[in-house]
């Protein structure tokens, strides 16, 4: 099939002097990829486990492209807040999770959407991941009508169907997800909550109290400890006693993972959800990851860590090269097809940052709507007594 | 006996009516005496019973049948999965009370005192009120904190505080502050009803009291509306403005007062966010002075907001006298009887306000 492919394509190029070859080799059928590799992942450090997450994952065609596409999503939607961040289209809090994509894609491809999930502020990923539309996330990130949350919530507070945001105090979220978790025992629907934070909220006491009840309970609880290494400016070793987040439940089982393989993130995470549907209690994964980012756009990122440190991680370990040179070294794709989900991708993105800088921002009659859910109108007093606000469910 | 029998026979279609007005074979259940703490415990029991997404979770509120008592015998009736012991975590238990609500519960999350909440206020107030807001009503958050607020007898400083002023200053919850048995069955179950989070503020003195409640307020449907105050006493002279424990004492001033010619209208606020301002305000335009009595500290307080509403509102007008508040004093709760107990609104302050307030 290739050699008839060539003879073609050289025959077309001496016929027309161009090289129409690279557009014939192209369009070579899917049966000539590769449909499925199977391939060998890190082994996961174990906490009071006798056995973990598997060593192989298996791939398919359609699995990567998807994952790619996710990762690269998230990657470009990103980058495009930061410029309009630096636009001052977006303002107040933006924090980035470029670097990072291989956690929420990988750990979306392990549960299901009836699944339960919820972060803290770096949420942007996952509010992805968790269905809502790059539209929807840009539009709120510059607090127009159009955003998911309708321009009153921001970066921190985006919302959908099984996914409670986005939680701006560093470890609140964490309570929240094993009350979600004793939610989906109580109601006995199999479902598992997925609750995340980040190496820095890791010191917090209510976490702490959280594991206790979790444990207790038994509650179908996933924390996973996205450790990027920095809690806003302060390294882990300047901020843990133990930088062994995976251990850091104690009586609670661990696991350690490289968080920038979206199918070590993936296998991990599918390990942890059996465990938690098989009624035995809470797991703490932790997933080892970077930000290219600083902690946020007022943090340039590179006063607590060397630039060479960012290079070396973009260049060795970044998650969406490594998940394109694995599916190019097995042939599961061409380069021309990922580019082509590359210009889509920008293209897509582009049509959402135009909506998110074209919609207006929403009335002012709307000011005082959703205090209350379920309620008749009540009167909201504004800034003087003579300025009575209306406000509906 | 032959009376109501020709009684019965004409009236036909009126005769049960007839029978009870007459008292003949009075069957229907009197009013009875019921304690606050009997009245919320039936409260939660109904709920519990009518809707299964409800349950109860707290410190000792299980097997121990609540630190004072008011969850008794329901760990036995409804069993783990509705009533849910906690260890001593209150940010951790109060966290997961809020994910649970929003993940379809209707969770009633007790604080063995308010004065504990303050370990999870942030829960409280940025996880709860704040979210269906911030979510432009995305998520909204069905949960009851409950639990005894204020100042009880000889427990000191760290477990005496208001709470009512903190809760009530946010935007998203509601704070409701029953006084007698009928408020605290009637305003729970709407609390419990209630999609929003209401911080719903118990006294532990008030517990034990037992207050005649109707056979209207007996059925398990009966709720009071949150955000509606009541009359309790009609007055010409004066308004007296309390919630709580001090809604008692406003009517034993009135009582005293009343014998010296001085009418009160006494004011039972019930709930203290949102606040039942025109309540107050028709009042005042029938009595023209204002008196506001609380067990809180006065500055920034219940009085304080009352002062500040009549101010901006057509009552203004209508008065004859600066607003007075008659409030804790502003000191930390300190133990010894003697000071406990003058640092408390007692009835002779409350009848030397209202006193000074009207001149005479």
């Amino acid at each position: 099939m290739k050699t008839m492919l060539a003879i073609i394509s050289n025959a077309l190029c001496r016929m027309t002097g161009r090289n129409v070859g690279a557009r014939v080799v192209v369009s070579r059928s899917f049966a000539d990829f590769t449909p499925q590799v199977t391939f060998d992942i890190k082994k996961c450090d174990l906490h009071r486990l006798e056995d973990g997450p598997p060593v192989k994952a298996e791939l398919t065609r359609e699995q990567g492209l998807q994952y790619y596409r996710t990762m690269q999503t998230v990657r470009r939607m990103e980058l495009k807040a930061d410029q309009l961040y630096k636009q001052k289209i977006i303002r107040g809090f933006c924090h980035l999770y470029d670097g990072q994509e291989a956690c929420a894609a990988g750990i979306e491809a392990a549960i299901n959407p009836s699944d339960h999930l919820i972060t803290a502020y770096r949420a942007h990923g996952y509010t992805y991941t968790r269905g809502v539309s790059m539209k929807e996330i840009l539009a709120e990130l510059t607090g127009r009508k159009g955003g998911v949350a309708k321009g009153k919530g921001g970066s921190m507070h985006m919302y959908a169907p099984h996914f409670y945001g986005g939680n701006g105090i560093v470890g609140a979220q964490v309570p929240l997800g094993a009350g979600i978790a004793l939610a989906c025992q109580y109601q006995g629907n199999n479902q598992v909550c997925v609750t995340l934070y980040g190496d820095g909220a890791a010191n917090q006491g209510q976490i702490f109290e959280t594991f206790n009840m979790a444990a207790l309970w038994k509650l179908p609880c996933i924390f996973i400890c996205e450790n990027n290494k920095y809690g806003m400016g302060t390294s882990v070793e300047r901020a843990a006693a133990s930088t062994d987040y995976y251990k850091r439940g104690d009586f609670i089982p661990g696991i350690r993972v490289d968080g920038m393989d979206v199918l070590c993130v993936r296998e991990a995470a599918q390990f942890a959800a059996d465990h938690c549907r098989a009624g035995k209690g809470p797991i703490i994964m932790e997933l080892q990851t970077y930000r290219y980012h600083g902690h946020s756009m007022s943090d340039p990122g590179v006063s607590y860590r060397t630039r060479e440190e960012i290079q070396e991680v973009r260049t060795k370990n970044d998650p969406i090269s490594m998940l394109k040179e694995r599916m190019l070294g097995n042939n599961m794709a061409s380069a021309e097809e990922l580019k082509e989900i590359d210009v889509d991708i920008r293209k897509q993105v582009e049509e959402a940052a135009q909506f998110a800088t074209s919609d207006p921002e929403p009335p002012l009659d709307e000011l005082c709507n959703h205090i209350f859910y379920n309620n008749p109108p009540l009167e909201v007093r504004g800034t003087h007594p003579w300025s009575k606000l209306k406000s509906v469910s | 006996m032959a009376a109501s029998l020709r009684c019965v026979l004409r009236s036909g279609k009126n005769a049960v009516s007839a029978l009870r007005r007459r008292g003949f074979h009075s069957s229907s259940p009197a009013a009875v005496q019921v304690t606050v703490r009997d009245a919320l415990n039936q409260a939660m029991d109904e709920e519990l019973e009518r809707d299964e997404r409800v349950f109860l979770l707290g410190e000792e509120v299980a097997q121990y049948d609540g630190a004072y008592k008011v969850s008794r015998g329901l760990w036995k009736k409804y069993g783990d999965k509705r009533i849910i012991d906690t260890p001593i975590s209150e940010m951790g238990f109060a966290g997961i009370a809020v994910g649970a609500a929003m993940a379809g519960l209707r969770p009633i999350c007790e604080f063995m005192t308010f004065n504990f909440s303050m370990q999870a206020i942030d829960q409280v107030i940025n996880s709860a009120a704040k979210t269906y807001y911030m979510s432009a009503g995305l998520q909204s958050v069905p949960i009851v904190f409950r639990g005894p607020n204020g100042a009880s007898a000889g427990v000191a400083a760290q477990h005496s505080q208001c709470f009512a002023a903190w809760y009530a200053h946010c935007p998203g919850l509601k704070v409701v502050s029953p006084w007698n048995s009928e408020d605290a069955k009637g305003l729970l179950k709407s609390a419990i009803r209630d999609d929003n989070p209401v911080v719903f503020l118990e006294n532990e003195l008030m517990y034990g009291v037992p207050f005649e409640m109707s056979e209207e307020t007996q059925a398990k449907d009966f709720t009071i509306p949150i955000g509606k105050a009541k009359i309790e006493r009609q007055g010409n002279h004066v308004t007296l403005v309390s919630h709580s424990r001090f809604v008692g004492h406003c009517l034993d001033a009135a009582a005293v007062l009343a014998k010296e010619g001085i009418e009160c209208e006494v004011i039972n606020l019930r709930t203290i966010r949102p606040m039942d301002v025109e309540s107050i305000e028709s009042s005042v335009m029938k009595t023209n002075h204002l008196v506001t009595v609380e067990g809180g500290w006065p500055q920034f307080g219940v009085g304080a907001e009352i002062c500040a509403r009549v101010m901006e509102g057509p009552a203004f007008n209508y008065l004859d006298a600066p607003v007075t508040r008659v409030t804790g004093v502003d000191i930390p709760m300190p133990y010894a009887k003697i000071l406990e107990d003058n640092s408390v609104p007692q009835i002779k302050d409350i009848i030397f306000s209202v006193k000074k307030t009207l001149n005479v």
